[in-house]
């Protein structure tokens, strides 16, 4: 037993330290802290300190959904700096929408929209959600997530990059002042 | 093409009972046999362990064509037979292979052909995004359909009722709690164990079939690596493969090696995101941390190296759009190297611990004998004996090169689908070296060849998830006519149905992870 806990004690020591090495090594963290500290700031602001994110895959091909998951990977730690995604859109401020809206989805994004409290905002992230993508429109896909409901953000790329995805939740930040 | 003693055999056996016409198309075993026979053929080949492996239709002018594809020993046939659309009918083959039974119910929905004695022939695809008696695949409806306001939800499917004392419901879905796809389950329960389970999926289908008609190869390819984002490389890659066999052509030994790579470098990403969310499924956040860690620098490598973080549009018709430069391939060496280190820590740790222990071993239990009855593919396949990988049983360049080691376990629970999937991360690793050490001089691409009108081609390849199928037939033009993408994910979905049974309701999202299947190559 003492075996294991330190073995997962020194493990997770390795953690810390290779992980703030890679950071620098690769060369994006002082534009992730630096975004991170924007975002904050604007949360502090404007949501007393934390968002609540609820993500709605409304039909996407699961690309965008692994970005999203990165964002909370040791990385970049979205919660951090406020943003932490919940499991109901009844406890949400911001619904983060992906895919294009596959229609036999667009009841079930709908109601997810009604669900959630006054104020909200909507983020649509990713190429399907902002213009339908590579399945644009048809007779299984409403498209746009602003066919199917009001859109104040919209987060481009396919799928965005976890970066992509923490500038385009500052931008929403921008838009609600 | 030749065939192998036990085709030849299996042949002459069928002879006596079924008339089928060898027809020789480049690179794709074809027997077409009589509508009436079509179940007879499966019956005859379920006595000689074929298992079928995928099933779609097409049509062409007034007539379906109703293909299966069966394998057995790594040779793979594509069965084939006409019916005519005044009568869209046939034998269910759903009645003897159950792995046929979605596949069935998916070609009754989009193209109106009644599968006649068929076990379950509730809609399965469809929901209410088009009428009963409207069928998309049929070349009169129009790719736009003909949406009338707000598609209402789907409230009166038919589920599977349980009765009793002390039975309750739970439905789950289709908008989860956590960053997953979308799809509903149906629980009943008594206490805290499962009764039964059923799952009703096509809730992301977004027309990929349909919208696929009339593209160029360059762009179905695009469709083809988003037909489940999770495994862009695998789907592209039969697809292309598809197209090229269609057009006859060959591609470069360097695009092959690369090609190689790239679905390599896929599954491990993916190997390592599954272990991190199964040991977080059961509270283990340590494994999760770690294991979300080494993808994020997997990945990142990507993006440096091939310009994309999970790889898409990677592969293209006739090659790859990527090159490795000497000093790439001596970076992801030396990641390979690192990576090593650091996962024999991590699963040093995993396997010592006993909370992982009690809650993976003897959980989501799958025999060996559902395994083989639905078909299962990939690790969840592995995982419960069923000893079969195209890499190795039915190679393709670059695989028809190098030794793959197919990892085997027989314990069938969420234990042994980890540890498949660990040693899958080895052997990859391995593979991504030969790969590199392999590595000749030349082109990336060919030069593309318009096929001819009507010609077809079958890509099979080992995604991260096991076998995918992949149909395309060209119409004039180098215009595609029918792409038809069999994901892992379909054969795998009915297995989870049967291997959460009498597990608790709160292992149910741990079991689900351990197969993970993909709802978007599921839905198309
Ligand atoms: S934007 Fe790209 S990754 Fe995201 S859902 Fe669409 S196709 Fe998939």
């Amino acid at each position: 037993m003492l075996k294991i806990l330190k073995k997962i004690l020194t493990t997770g020591v390795v953690t810390e330290r290779f992980s703030m090495r890679s950071h620098v090594a690769r060369g994006n963290e002082d534009e992730l802290e630096q975004l991170g500290i924007e975002i904050k700031r604007h949360i502090d602001k404007q949501f007393s300190g934390s968002i609540a994110v609820r993500q709605v895959d409304a039909g996407s091909c699961n690309g965008c959904e692994l970005e999203i998951h990165a964002l909370n990977n040791p990385f970049y730690d979205i919660e951090r700096f406020g943003v932490h995604f919940v499991a109901s859109p009844r406890h949400a401020d911001v619904l983060l929408v992906t895919g294009p809206v596959s229609r036999h989805m667009q009841t079930a994004l709908l109601r997810t929209y009604e669900a959630t409290p006054n104020p909200k905002w909507v983020v649509a992230a990713g190429d399907c959600a902002a213009c339908g993508g590579e399945f644009g429109e048809s007779y299984a896909s409403c498209g746009a997530v602003s066919n199917v409901i009001p859109v104040d953000a919209v987060i481009p790329g396919c799928p965005p990059t976890p970066l992509a995805l923490m500038k385009g939740l500052l931008g929403l930040m921008g838009v609600k002042k | 093409m030749s065939v192998s003693k036990w085709a030849a055999d299996f042949l002459s056996q069928l002879s006596t009972d079924i008339t089928v016409a060898e027809i020789d198309i480049p690179s794709i075993t074809l027997w077409q046999i009589e509508s009436h026979a079509w179940q007879r053929f499966a019956e005859l080949a379920l006595q000689q362990n074929l298992r079928w492996a995928a099933g779609w239709a097409e049509q062409v002018q007034n007539r379906f064509l109703i293909n299966a594809c069966f394998e057995k020993q790594g040779e793979y046939f594509l069965l084939r037979t006409i019916i005519d659309d005044s009568s869209p009918e046939l034998t269910s083959q759903a009645t003897v292979y159950p792995a046929a039974n979605r596949s069935e119910r998916h070609t009754q929905d989009m193209f109106g052909i009644k599968f006649v004695g068929h076990p379950d022939n509730r809609r399965w695809t469809r929901h209410q995004a088009w009428t009963e008696n409207s069928y998309p695949l049929r070349k009169d409806f129009p790719v736009q359909g003909t949406p009338v306001g707000i598609t209402a939800p789907d409230m009166h499917y038919p589920f599977i009722k349980s009765h009793g004392a002390g039975v309750y419901e739970i439905p789950v879905g289709p908008v989860h709690a956590g960053i997953i796809e979308p799809g509903h389950f149906r629980f009943q329960a008594v206490g805290e164990l499962i009764l039964n389970l059923e799952e009703r999926l096509g809730y992301v289908h977004k027309g990929i079939e349909k919208i696929a008609e009339g593209r160029t190869p360059e762009s179905l390819a695009k469709l083809a690596g988003r037909v489940s984002g999770d495994t862009t490389v695998g789907h592209c890659w039969a697809a292309c493969m598809a197209m090229e066999q269609a057009a006859g052509l060959e591609i470069p030994p360097r695009a092959a090696l690369i090609r190689g790579i790239l679905a390599e470098r896929e599954r491990i990403a993916n190997h390592m995101g599954d272990i991190g969310a199964i040991c977080n499924d059961v509270a283990f956040v340590f494994a999760q941390m770690q294991f979300t860690r080494l993808r994020e620098l997997w990945l990142r490598t990507n993006a440096m190296v091939f310009g994309h973080r999970l790889l898409m549009d990677r592969i293209v018709p006739g090659g790859v759009a990527c090159d490795l430069s000497e000093a790439s391939c001596a970076l992801i060496k030396k990641e390979i190297a690192e990576l090593r280190t650091e996962l024999a820590d991590v699963i040093l740790a995993l396997d010592l611990n006993t909370s992982l222990e009690d809650r993976l071993y003897t959980a989501g239990f799958l025999s060996e004998q559902t395994a083989a009855a639905f078909g299962t593919v990939g690790y969840v396949g592995r995982a419960s004996g069923q000893d079969f990988d195209v890499r190795r049983d039915a190679p393709y360049a670059p695989y028809d090169r190098v030794t793959v080691k197919v990892a085997l376990e027989n314990q069938g629970d969420i234990a042994s689908r980890v540890w498949v999937r660990y040693k899958e991360i080895r052997t990859a690793l391995r593979l991504i070296e030969e790969f590199i050490d392999q590595l000749v001089a030349g082109e990336l691409r060919s030069e593309w060849q318009m096929p001819a009108a009507g010609s077809e081609g079958l890509g099979i390849v080992e995604g991260w998830r096991g076998e995918i199928i992949s149909h395309i037939r060209f119409d004039a033009d180098n215009k595609i006519v029918r792409f038809y993408p069999r994901d892992p994910s379909q054969l795998n979905w009915p297995a989870l149905e049967k291997l959460v049974l009498n597990n608790i309701v709160p292992d149910f999202p741990v079991c689900n992870k351990s197969l993970s299947g993909s709802y978007s190559g599921n839905d198309l």
